[in-house]
């Protein structure tokens, strides 16, 4: 297909893998940060191609999987409120709160829609003007500028019935806070290519040379992937650590300037729970004072309450690369995508979930090897 | 009230009654007349005319095949079909599904009080059309009307007869190590063509579904002597969903090649974008068949001449009696699980 299967050939992947194994000299630690690329990774078996020497860590880039538990639990209060249209994307539906998720509070009764948008969500609200419209804002920076749009429509359509519960967080400052535990073992990074499609990479510059780790803007077919990889092997072996840009398609070094200027004007940094992770400084963004009658969480008073995740769930070690999903022992008979217990299980782009959905059988094997 | 746009050749006076109401199904003259106007009109052939609570045939001689299934697709219409032909393709594939041609079907309506009577003709006219098209009798049917806000518009269930003229063995325990794993066409379309219409994203094209009766296939392969071991009609769940069932109900490994199976360039494209995996996307006129190896050009050849199955592709092959399993060898070359979808088929933030 037309600028799809070009970057899924196999000849040219095998091309690139011999690559990467020429000039494999040593072992690297390679963390892909966005669960995308984990994704695509374990779905199209793009680590076996690779040298055993070069270990692939998943990152803690998947915006359903860090989206904490008490947030989960307040989407669920409010889609419950018989006033209320709650408007998610759809891989939100599924993740468990503390008792339940969205679709069984669909099941009961709740008005809770899939859009593709957050425009639709404003659409919904202009339509409906006697039901509260509530749009779940999760995601990267990638995702940011469309719900910053949707909040800014709303306030120039002095909409009173659309609001937003925001979970939205930031890249650069998770590779911080990875970088500085004193567990980190991750050498370098491939950086989120449609992240950087909205903010450049210039904000990785000081990463780079304050951690001295190579950082490589990276796509999401498995040619992108493995020439990031190669591009990353280079650097590692030849000393070097700088941010390179692997997926000029469509990433500048300055990025998209009027998504970031929306985001600015509607949005302030803020510090943030990762779920799995823990909080974060400056790592989520918030409504600023001007668009705070479109928090949610304000309008229908909700309270900040703390829930314990289950005792057994490894997710915290895997979303910081210090344990593979394999080894939690309640992976794949405990805690399945049907039944997780945490973060990295629930969407499809969580590493746990990839490596039950793709390589239950090599586990197997493994297993049966101890 | 005058609906223009009505087609005129609706027996049901639609002066009177634009819309269906309770007592369409109360049983009084409303219900006689929707009965003997509009289904009896429509369905009309020696056996449902002689208008008795139960229908009476002769059958020809062998083994009989018999399957039900309830229809509650929305919206109703959609590009390639409807609720009224899918009701007929699905059943009548179910009885394909065992080699069996398929003779008679029953036909249960459930309508939400309101429904517009043009729409409930419409279905009713495309469903006679595609029961004549598959070469079957609606013998014996029945209605209900439900209070509004209780059904979503039409619900319909179809049960089919089917005879079976052929002495193979076909049912999912019969799939042996070696056998060709053949998909009788592209994947997807019906399932990306409904979510399209239904959540109203607008691609370059439009996609429509694949829904049709698949039996001429089936009858061809059979013809030819071709030895099947296994038919599976793939529907909701997809290839990925059927090749599981029948790895499971075998007890064998199968090993599928993605570059070998069919999918249009739309399709993928469609469900790149929603983050959908076509070979977990529903289908409504496409089966997999497990053939004996020796059988398998002499199959696709066979397949390739009939126009339901023209695209029709081999994907892999069953690889030994061994705990279930289903791999998918990558674009890349490297095998992995296909797994059956975990639950509704729910896109992805990015």
């Amino acid at each position: 297909m037309k600028f799809l299967d070009e970057y899924r050939d196999g000849d040219l992947a095998q091309k690139l893998a011999a690559e990467i194994h020429r000039v494999t000299t040593r072992a690297w630690k390679i963390m892909e940060v966005c669960g995308g690329q984990t994704h695509a990774i374990v779905k199209f078996g793009i680590d076996e191609l690779l040298p055993k020497q070069i270990t692939l860590i998943h990152g803690p880039g998947c915006p359903v999987c860090v989206t904490p538990l008490e947030v989960i639990d307040q989407a669920l209060e409010i889609a419950a409120r018989p006033e209320v249209i709650f408007t998610s994307f759809g891989d939100m539906l599924r993740v468990p709160g503390s008792t339940t998720d969205l679709l069984a509070v669909k099941a009961k009764g709740g008005d809770v829609r899939i859009v593709y948008s957050p425009l639709d969500a404003v659409k919904l609200a202009e339509e409906n003007p006697l039901r509260e419209v509530v749009f779940f804002g999760v995601g990267f920076e990638t995702t940011a500028p469309a719900t910053a749009m949707a909040v800014y429509q709303a306030a120039q359509k002095q909409l009173k019935n659309f609001s937003l519960l925001i979970s939205h967080v930031l890249v650069p400052p998770a590779i911080e806070a990875l970088m500085s535990s004193p567990d980190c073992r991750v050498q370098a990074f491939l950086a989120a290519g449609h992240v950087c499609a909205v903010m450049g990479y210039e904000e990785y510059l000081p990463l780079a040379k304050k951690y001295r780790v190579p950082i490589v803007v990276t796509g999401f077919e498995p040619l992108d992937i493995l020439h990031g990889i190669l591009m990353t092997v280079q650097q590692l072996e030849s000393g070097r650590a700088e941010v390179e840009n692997q997926y000029v398609r469509a990433v500048s070094r300055a990025g998209n300037q009027p998504a970031q200027d929306l985001v600015k004007k509607v949005f302030t940094v803020v510090p943030r729970k990762w779920r799995g992770i823990g909080e974060i400084p400056q790592s989520g963004l918030g409504l600023r004072r001007g668009y705070a009658a479109f928090d949610a969480a304000k309008k229908f008073q909700l309270t900040d309450h703390r829930v314990a995740e289950p005792a057994e769930c490894i997710a915290g070690q895997i979303l910081q690369g210090l344990k593979k999903p394999y080894e939690c022992p309640a992976f794949g008979a405990r805690c399945t995508p049907e039944h997780p217990f945490g973060a990295t299980m629930v969407s499809s782009e969580g590493a746990c979930a990839a490596y039950y959905r793709y390589r239950r059988h090599d586990l197997k094997e493994m297993a049966g090897a101890k | 009230m005058k609906t223009p746009d009505f087609n005129a050749a609706c027996p049901i006076p639609i002066s009177q009654y634009s819309h269906v109401l309770m007592a369409h199904g109360g049983g009084g003259k409303l219900m006689h007349r929707l009965l003997e106007d509009l289904f009896g009109k429509a369905f009309s052939n020696p056996i449902l005319d002689a208008r008795h609570d139960s229908a009476q045939f002769t059958v020809p001689p062998g083994r009989l095949a018999m399957t039900t299934d309830s229809y509650v697709v929305r919206p109703l219409f959609f590009p390639g079909g409807d609720i009224g032909s899918m009701a007929v393709h699905g059943t009548v594939n179910d009885l394909a599904m065992s080699g069996a041609r398929p003779l008679y079907l029953s036909c249960g309506f459930i309508i939400e009080e309101g429904l517009p009577m043009e729409t409930l003709w419409r279905v009713v006219c495309s469903l006679r059309d595609a029961a004549n098209k598959s070469c079957v009798q609606i013998v014996t049917g029945d209605t209900k009307v439900v209070d509004k806000g209780k059904g979503d518009g039409l619900f319909i269930n179809t049960t089919g007869l089917g005879v079976i003229e052929h002495t193979q063995k076909i049912l999912p325990q019969n799939v042996q190590p070696g056998d060709a794993v053949i998909v009788s066409g592209d994947l997807g379309q019906h399932g990306m063509a409904i979510m399209a219409v239904r959540e109203g994203l607008q691609f370059e094209s439009t996609i429509a579904s694949d829904s049709a009766p698949v039996h001429a296939a089936v009858s061809a392969l059979l013809k030819a002597g071709v030895e099947i071991h296994c038919l599976r009609d793939l529907t909701r769940g997809g290839l990925a969903s059927a090749l599981n069932e029948i790895a499971e109900a075998a007890g064998v490994k199968i090993a599928v090649e993605q570059k070998s199976i069919p999918v249009r360039e739309d399709v993928h494209a469609a469900c790149e974008m929603l983050g959908l995996d076509p070979l977990h996307v529903a289908n409504e006129g496409r089966f997999v068949a497990f053939v004996a190896a020796k059988d398998s050009a002499r199959a696709l050849a066979v397949l390739h001449e009939v126009e339901v199955s023209a695209r029709a592709a081999l994907i892999g092959r069953v690889l030994e009696n061994s705990h279930p399993l289903v791999t998918l060898k990558s674009a890349l070359g490297v095998n992995r699980i296909l797994d059956m979808p975990s639950g509704e088929q729910l896109p992805r933030i990015c």
